[in-house]
């Protein structure tokens, strides 16, 4: 037996040096951030319970509030109805991309260079960003919303979807390509086959999070859940705007717990 | 008869993975490929059904030379040819009738095939081959529910409804227990004089090739220096493969 050249007990003692150092460097960072933003940290943390404070007085629901909640509701069906109906083109037209550029599935080189390219286009502009630019083409309405939401989560699903692929289904695909077995009869026999549970749960996620992105878009489109939110906002609502915001945490929650039953039942 | 001749493949450059491989194989021969981890092994395998592009040499099966066959030929000559893997590649959400079934894609229109459409004597010799290996009773459960025993017994079936000429094997026993890689192994060599087929397997274990196999090729650095009948292998031969210390170990 060779003896390894460095001791636990010097190598543990380097490790500790290391961390101590990254340890001493963020604080460092954080001081000249607070410096150059002139952020009082002392200030900032004693502001939290009152801020906490104003917002629970405020914001919370009353009675009268109840009165609301028709509105609200309504909003948010229409909201949640855009969520799933943006996630479900989404995913029909990922899944196309994601065939065609992933490692195991693409066609080419080149194709797998374009899909990457694609994706990470739609996925790194920012949601609000989408929906000020589409805003100058489909002016306020639910279809801009639904553009703002599609395109992005197209972006996040090829790319997952295309890592799915690679990552579960390219040992069945290879089976069957030994057999003789065409493209097609792979992508569909194994590729689709094999995929699907994960896919399923990708496109429940989305839902959740597009029904959370939904309302920033409504506020700027105009629309939905976060139109109302923005209309009782303005017009000092306060107790009315944190009724609505305690209906998409509902509702949010609700549909997380949902796809989380369908996540056991598939997996 | 599986002919291979010359058989050269590097994946970079000046490192050969492979250099001048040839051997014979007849019908009815299970032969084992033994030698290190990184000798070449699964890169013969897989250039013999053409899953890796190989740099040069011949691989005639009953003369038909499949480096030189184009799509639609590749494909014919692939449905001669059975794969058994060391992780089973099944299509784990099918049930096993259906992982047997896609042995048959091969044969079937592209259409036929992408919707899953058997015929009856298809669906019919599917459960007779699952009889044979012993799994007829789980023909209509999933892949993921069985043992890693069954999974491989699957893969053998689906291989057997290619009618193949050749099975490859990489692996095939090495993510199983002791009782059924021996269950595995004895099935293979069965079925190999059964049906008269050509099966070549990619070993680790030197003493369950020496018990099975008629045929051993041992590989090191990518070049044959073995291929003799089973009963020739000697200490030194293995020794020459593996190195001294390991034959030592093994003996
Ligand atoms: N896709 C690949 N790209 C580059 N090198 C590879 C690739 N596959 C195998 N090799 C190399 O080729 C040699 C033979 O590998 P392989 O045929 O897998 O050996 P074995 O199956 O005997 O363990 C090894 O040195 C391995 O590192
Ligand atoms: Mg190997």
């Amino acid at each position: 037996m060779k003896q390894p050249k460095v001791t636990a007990a010097s190598y543990l003692g380097k490790k500790r040096l290391v961390q101590s150092g990254v340890l001493a460097l963020i604080a460092g960072i954080y001081a000249i951030g607070c410096y150059i933003l002139q952020f009082d940290t002392i200030q900032g943390t004693l502001s939290i319970p009152k801020a906490f404070a104003w917002l629970a007085i405020n914001f919370m629901p009353t009675q009268s509030s109840m009165s609301y909640l028709p509105q609200i509701m309504e909003k948010l069906f229409d909201t949640v109805l855009m969520s799933i109906a943006s996630v479900v083109v989404a995913a029909v037209i990922a899944i196309f991309f994601a065939i065609l550029g992933s490692k195991v599935t693409g066609i080419n080189k080149f194709m797998q260079v374009l899909v990457r390219g694609i994706a990470s286009f739609f996925r790194n502009i920012p949601l609000v960003a989408w929906a000020m630019i589409l805003l100058f083409s489909f002016k306020q309405s639910n279809f801009t919303g639904f553009l703002a939401l599609l395109l992005m989560t197209i972006g996040f699903l090829i790319r997952a979807f295309m890592e799915i692929i690679e990552d579960e289904a390219g040992e069945a695909m290879m089976a069957l390509k030994a057999t003789g077995a065409s493209y097609f009869q792979v992508i569909f026999q194994a590729v689709i086959p094999q995929i699907i549970p994960s896919l399923i749960s990708w496109i429940l996620y989305m839902i959740e999070n597009n029904v959370r992105d939904a309302t920033l878009v409504g506020i700027l489109t105009g629309t939905g859940i976060g139109f109302i939110f923005d209309i009782y906002y303005k017009s000092f609502r306060f107790d009315a705007a944190g009724m609505t915001v305690l209906s998409i945490i509902v509702v949010v929650i609700g549909l997380e717990t949902l796809s989380n039953q369908i996540r056991k039942v598939i997996l | 008869m599986l002919e291979v001749k010359n058989l050269a493949k590097s994946y970079q450059k000046d490192k050969p993975a492979l250099t001048d491989i040839s051997f014979k194989i007849d019908p009815g021969n299970f032969v084992a490929i033994i030698g290190p981890s990184g000798a070449g092994k699964t890169t013969i395998l897989r250039s013999l059904n053409q899953l890796i592009k190989d740099d040069a040499g011949e691989i005639l099966l009953d003369g038909e030379d499949i480096r030189s066959a184009n799509k639609k030929e590749l494909r014919k000559l692939r449905r001669q040819i059975g794969m058994i893997f060391q992780n089973y590649n099944l299509v784990e959400r099918l049930t096993v009738l259906e992982n047997v079934l896609h042995g048959r894609l091969g044969y079937k229109s592209t259409l036929a095939g992408v919707i899953g459409r058997y015929t009856e004597e298809e669906k019919r010799e599917a459960l007779d081959l699952l009889d044979k290996v012993g799994l007829s009773e789980f023909a209509l459960q999933r892949c993921s529910e069985l043992s890693g025993g069954q999974k491989q017994r699957v893969g053998i079936a689906r291989a057997l409804i290619q009618h193949p000429k050749v099975i490859l094997c990489d692996e095939p026993i090495a993510s199983l227990d002791p009782a059924s890689a021996q269950n595995v192994m004895k099935l293979l060599k069965e079925l190999t004089e059964e049906f008269n087929i050509i099966c070549i397997a990619n070993l680790h274990q030197i003493d369950l090739a020496k018990e099975h196999a008629d045929q051993i090729i041992g590989i090191r650095h990518g070049q044959m220096i073995f291929n003799d009948t089973a009963d020739k292998l000697s200490k030194d031969a293995i020794a020459e493969l593996y190195g001294t210390s390991a034959a030592k170990e093994l003996a």
